[in-house]
């Protein structure tokens, strides 16, 4: 069977991406028809409609959006990077870091004084894991050590997150661990898009500069080295991208799993296997699917506010599985 | 009285007997007249103790002095309590069976959802404990009064509170604004629908609920845009302070919530107020109607 071309397949990723886009705002649990939706969204004047289509629905959207490409961004470069096929957030562990991060900062009441301590505090969060992870797989990490790191890192990270829910005196945070290990974007606001979005583009940027010296990478760091790539400057690079970006996108909305995982396995034989082809298609795949996750939570199970998480778990982890699986095989 | 003792007509040579007779046909009266008295209310008892924060409100307002010894800790708590007030003065409990066997209660009152596992334990123990469904009417709200009364041997003063309730539930009725939709949205969304005591109030304040409007039993979440859309014209805040903020109340930040403010009029209910059935409930319904009056009132210049 011949490959798509490269340019069909981004341009197919980019009318899924559109599309859920679309059906995200057009999707809600109010009656608000398909065409009065459309009529608030472009109208100037400030109706009801608009406003729940610009204060409610829009940033759902644009967080899913952002978030599904940050998710889709880091899993390609973290695979990449650490030239491991399990690689990704939630499973290293960054995701559940980041969560602390911006559990500390928001139960203690430190974000409400400073709004800017909530993103900062999840990116802080990631950094740290990131650094961690890297530390303990060393330079040629294997797959088991990096895999048990990050065990370790997101136990630990959840098991303080929780520490910290249970010690407040709100009555309510208890029950709030849920959102933090799931993630949702249930009403969200446009106020947590531009908290978390400069950060999440900052990463992306960093993220997407390393798609050619992953190339290079393919063919082992010393080589990559003797070639011109300034390993140093890559590892800090996917680093600060990383904790930028995914601290960012969890101090928001929580830790979502698997979409890192997956997006990029599944499109990797699709590109060739390219790091630098992979990276802008994992992007666009990985806002396809957390949109569509988002719309399935709310057609689901409407009013229940279903947890993302759920949803990503229930197609990453029997993918994840089947890595085992195949990666056993293979050393067979 | 029965012709039990009718006048002894009969001569001296019977005297005795009739006398005699008359004393017997007396005690007989007496006791059948007090034995079911006493059977109920020979001993109310003295050693209560309540579990559940809303059988504690309604035993404190029900009991004689030193009946009542021990309420639960959510009674002291202004946010749940309307009679927080009182509450210190009453042991606190825990809802652990421990404690409470160790506090050596004749009656132990509770919720029927309140923690259930020693509530059974103390049942097994041997200790009379008599469970309060919830309410979600005033009609329930007045057998459980009525109930509480008579458990305590209280039953004049239950009887009172009653009245008391009517009375102020007819006068709500009696100037009632009509058409006007009450939402509450409490933290994480939640609002109360049919089958619920917020429900009563709200119907007893002459309002309509949004709640049971878009279909909700019981409670369950009011989706931000469904409130939005359906703009009540009051919207109840109750927002909790607590000591730490919590995701739980990032709803009453979200700027589509404070637009809703800024067109509906808010009420302020303490929830407290209906929580729990009780004679505070005519607070809660009080607030809603004057809120009624006020949207009415400022409705009428922009009507000419």
């Amino acid at each position: 069977m011949r490959r798509l071309p490269y340019i069909v397949l981004l341009a197919l990723l980019t009318l899924l991406v559109a599309v859920t886009f679309v059906l995200s705002l057009l999707i809600g649990p109010s009656d608000l028809g398909m065409i009065d939706s459309f009529h608030a969204l472009f109208s100037t004047e400030t109706s009801i409609g608009s406003m729940v289509m610009y204060e409610i629905r829009l940033p759902r959207a644009v967080l899913g959006l952002m978030i599904g490409i940050t998710l889709g961004l880091s899993g390609a470069v973290l695979q990449g990077f650490l030239r491991n096929p399990l690689a990704e957030p939630g499973i290293l562990g960054i995701s559940s870091a980041a969560a602390l991060g911006a559990v500390l900062a928001l139960y203690t009441g430190l974000s409400a004084l400073f709004p800017l301590a909530l993103p900062l505090a999840g990116l802080a969060g990631a950094f740290v894991a990131v650094l961690l992870i890297r530390a303990m797989a060393g330079a040629n990490g294997g797959t088991l050590t990096l895999i048990l790191a990050g065990v370790a890192v997101s136990a630990f990270a959840g098991a303080m997150s929780t520490l910290v829910l249970n010690l407040s005196p709100n009555p309510f945070a208890a029950m709030e661990i849920l959102f933090w290990m799931l993630g949702s974007l249930t009403d969200r606001s446009m106020t947590h898009v531009w908290l978390a979005g400069p950060f999440m583009i900052v990463g992306w940027i960093m993220l997407a500069s390393l798609a050619r010296p992953l190339d290079t990478l393919t063919l082992g760091p010393d080589a990559a080295a003797t070639m011109g790539i300034n390993v140093g400057r890559l590892q800090a690079l996917a680093v600060f991208g990383t904790a930028a970006s995914v601290g960012a996108a969890v101090s928001v909305t929580g830790a979502i799993g698997f979409v890192g995982l997956v997006v990029p396995h599944v499109l990797r034989p699709l590109v060739g296997s390219i790091p630098s082809r992979l990276l802008p298609a994992s992007a666009l795949g990985g806002a396809a699917v957390l949109l569509t996750s988002d719309i399935l939570v709310r057609v689901i199970a409407p009013g229940r506010d279903l947890k993302l998480g759920v949803l990503t778990a229930m197609v990453g982890a029997p993918f994840f599985l089947w890595l085992v699986y195949r990666s056993r095989r293979n050393e067979l | 009285m029965s012709d039990c003792g009718s006048p002894a007509i009969s001569p001296a040579p019977a005297g005795i007997v009739m006398r005699w007779l008359r004393r017997l046909c007396a005690a007989a009266l007496a006791l059948a007249f007090f034995a079911p008295l006493t059977v109920l209310a020979e001993k109310p008892p003295r050693r209560v103790v309540s579990m559940n924060v809303c059988t504690d409100q309604l035993a404190m307002l029900l009991a004689a002095p030193g009946q009542l010894l021990s309420v639960s800790f959510l009674a002291s708590d202004p946010g749940s309590s309307a009679l927080a007030a009182q509450a210190p003065r009453y042991r606190p409990n825990h809802g652990l069976a421990e404690e409470i066997f160790l506090m050596e209660p004749d009656l132990v009152i509770t919720g029927t959802y309140t923690t259930q596992v020693a509530v059974s334990m103390l049942e097994r123990l041997g200790f009379r404990v008599e469970k309060f469904a919830f309410e979600t009417s005033f009609d329930d709200v007045r057998k459980n009064i009525r109930r509480m009364g008579a458990l305590l041997g209280q039953e004049q003063r239950a009887d009172d509170m009653v009245e008391t309730l009517d009375a102020g539930l007819q006068q709500l009725a009696a100037n009632a604004v009509a058409e006007l939709t009450v939402a509450t949205y409490a933290s994480n969304s939640y609002t109360t629908g049919r089958n619920s005591l917020s429900e009563a109030v709200i119907e007893a304040a002459g309002l309509s609920n949004l709640g049971s409007e878009v279909g909700i039993e019981g409670s369950g979440r009011l989706p931000l845009e469904v409130l939005v859309l359906a703009m009540p014209q009051i919207v109840t805040s109750d927002t909790p302070t607590y000591d730490a903020p919590a995701l739980a109340q990032e709803n009453f930040v979200h700027p589509a919530y404070q637009a809703v403010l800024e067109r509906a009029r808010t009420a302020s209910v303490p929830a407290a107020n209906w929580i729990c059935g009780g004679p505070f409930n005519l607070v809660a319904a009080q607030i809603l109607h004057d809120a009624a009056h006020a949207v009415a009132a400022q409705r009428e210049p922009t009507d000419k």
